[in-house]
């Protein structure tokens, strides 16, 4: 059997992510439906993230399947020494689908090796979380109306931040022009920089955040910058209140901007923005669930077809 | 045959494997895993050599290695050389080639990368067989050939 398991995006061509992202569309158009009923899905939580879970747990239901698995791996095997091995041979053979979340980082690879039954990675470490670059490339092209030609301004912690770095090897299909700002202790790393500079996508690094910097963007991508990934306590307190995204400092931006955020947010966005019509982050979580139903259907082998007409139903 | 290799006693078949770093010699004598085996086996070590100043070399009696057996060399002495010996002639000279994916020889060098908590195989792929970059085929971390542990 084809192993159809989404464990990185990287493995996608562009006519694969333009294909769930129009999957995608068609389960925001009707997200209630029968599509998986009469199958099991499992969410296997090795590493608390309830809003992952309930994300997927969500599309899951409104597609007419049902949800087993477990949020805490304190209450599971895994803590009396079981293999990861023997925990997913033996869900595998009850689910149609495993979805896992896991602290180790290639934990999702192994598992789709293990066994047939298709697995989504909904996060291995600081390596992988391909469900939720889905969901912000859903959020681009839905607010930009084309994923080409565009100028991503990612703002934060760009060296630990892994969706920044998913999400910017995604966008190399797409001509896209990144701005990194970010304080030097937490700039990009070189590795992708020089991914940047492999694949001819340009970029700008900048460690101003002003209104000034932001002027072009097209969308801002947010992210937290915290204290734990400091060495100097002194650096953070310096840099802390730069990367703060204020509402004032909108007033100039393109009037296509949109303002996006992995969640959950701290300090770096100001409450004021939320207001604001450009503020985007939480219809992008949102967006999350019909990305997800894109990736539930497409591991078990529905076409986009088969999306279409079930959608011809109700 | 030249007085270089005649430092050790002659072998009738077999395999000479030349030209190895002195500090690897007990790591390629556990990677062909010379361990256990039954064969004739001279290893020589500090030996003089007009490349390397000092060498090592192992001749195996009776025994000629796998592409697959030599190719786990490549991560720790990539230049050595192995002549194959009949009846005291050398038949075929053999360089170690580097293979695109390097198993169950290597140990990922992070801590949190599946492979390091679970009873498994790993599995590399040669990112850049010249500077001999690895990548972890699990955790996709790389590596360069200085940082390698083998397993």
């Amino acid at each position: 059997m084809e192993n159809r398991s989404l464990v990185t995006i990287a493995e996608h061509s562009k006519e694969k992510i333009l294909y769930l992202l129009e999957m995608a569309r068609e389960f925001e158009k009707k997200p209630n439906r029968k599509i998986l009923d009469g199958k099991v899905v499992a969410t296997l939580f090795f590493e608390p993230s309830t809003r992952t879970r309930l994300s997927f747990e969500t599309a899951a239901n409104r597609l007419g399947a049902r949800v087993i698995g477990f949020t805490d791996p304190k209450a599971t095997s895994s803590s009396k020494g079981e293999t990861l091995k023997d925990t997913i041979i033996m869900v595998g053979n009850y689910a149609d689908i495993i979805v896992m979340r896991h602290y180790l980082e290639g934990a999702a690879r192994y598992a789709s090796e293990v066994i047939d039954t298709p697995i989504v990675n909904a996060g291995d470490g600081s390596n992988q979380h391909p469900s939720q670059t889905m969901l912000d490339l859903y959020s681009i092209y839905k607010t930009q109306g084309t994923l080409e030609n565009l100028n991503i301004y990612m703002v934060g912690d760009l060296k630990y931040g892994r969706t920044v770095h998913s999400l910017l090897m995604a966008m190399r299909h797409f001509n896209p022009t990144f701005h990194f700002i970010a304080p030097d202790e937490l700039k990009m790393p070189e590795e992708y920089k020089l991914y940047c500079r492999e694949h001819g996508i340009k970029y700008v690094e900048h460690t101003d955040f002003d209104e000034k910097t932001i002027a072009e963007a097209d969308i801002l991508y947010m992210t937290r910058v915290q204290r734990e990934r400091f060495t100097d306590l002194m650096e953070y307190e310096r840099v802390k209140d730069v990367y703060i995204l204020k509402n004032d400092m909108l007033k100039n931006t393109r009037p296509n901007l949109r303002i996006l955020h992995p969640l959950p947010r701290v300090n770096e966005i100001a409450y004021d923005v939320d207001e604001n019509p450009k503020a985007y982050y939480f219809q992008q979580a949102q967006n999350g669930l019909y990305a997800r139903q894109a990736i539930l259907c497409d591991v078990l082998g529905i076409t986009l077809e088969d999306v279409i007409e079930d959608g011809k139903k109700y | 045959m030249n007085k270089e290799e005649l430092q050790v006693v002659a072998l009738k078949n077999g395999t000479v494997i030349d030209h190895i770093p002195t500090d690897k010699l007990f790591t390629v004598v556990s990677l062909l895993g010379l361990k256990n085996s039954e064969s004739n086996i001279t290893i020589g070590n500090n030996l003089t050599s007009k490349k390397l100043g000092k060498k090592g070399l192992i001749k195996v009696a009776d025994r000629f290695f796998t592409d697959e057996e030599i190719s786990r060399l490549s991560v720790v002495a990539p230049n050595v050389k192995l002549n194959i010996i009949h009846n005291y002639e050398v038949v075929e000279k053999k360089q170690v080639i580097m293979p695109d994916i390097v198993k169950g020889i290597v140990k990922c060098n992070n801590p949190k990368c599946i492979t390091n908590n679970e009873p498994m195989t790993t599995i590399f792929h040669v990112i850049n067989k010249e500077s001999g970059v690895l990548k972890c085929h699990y955790c996709e971390k790389e590596q360069n050939k200085e940082a390698i542990k083998l397993l």
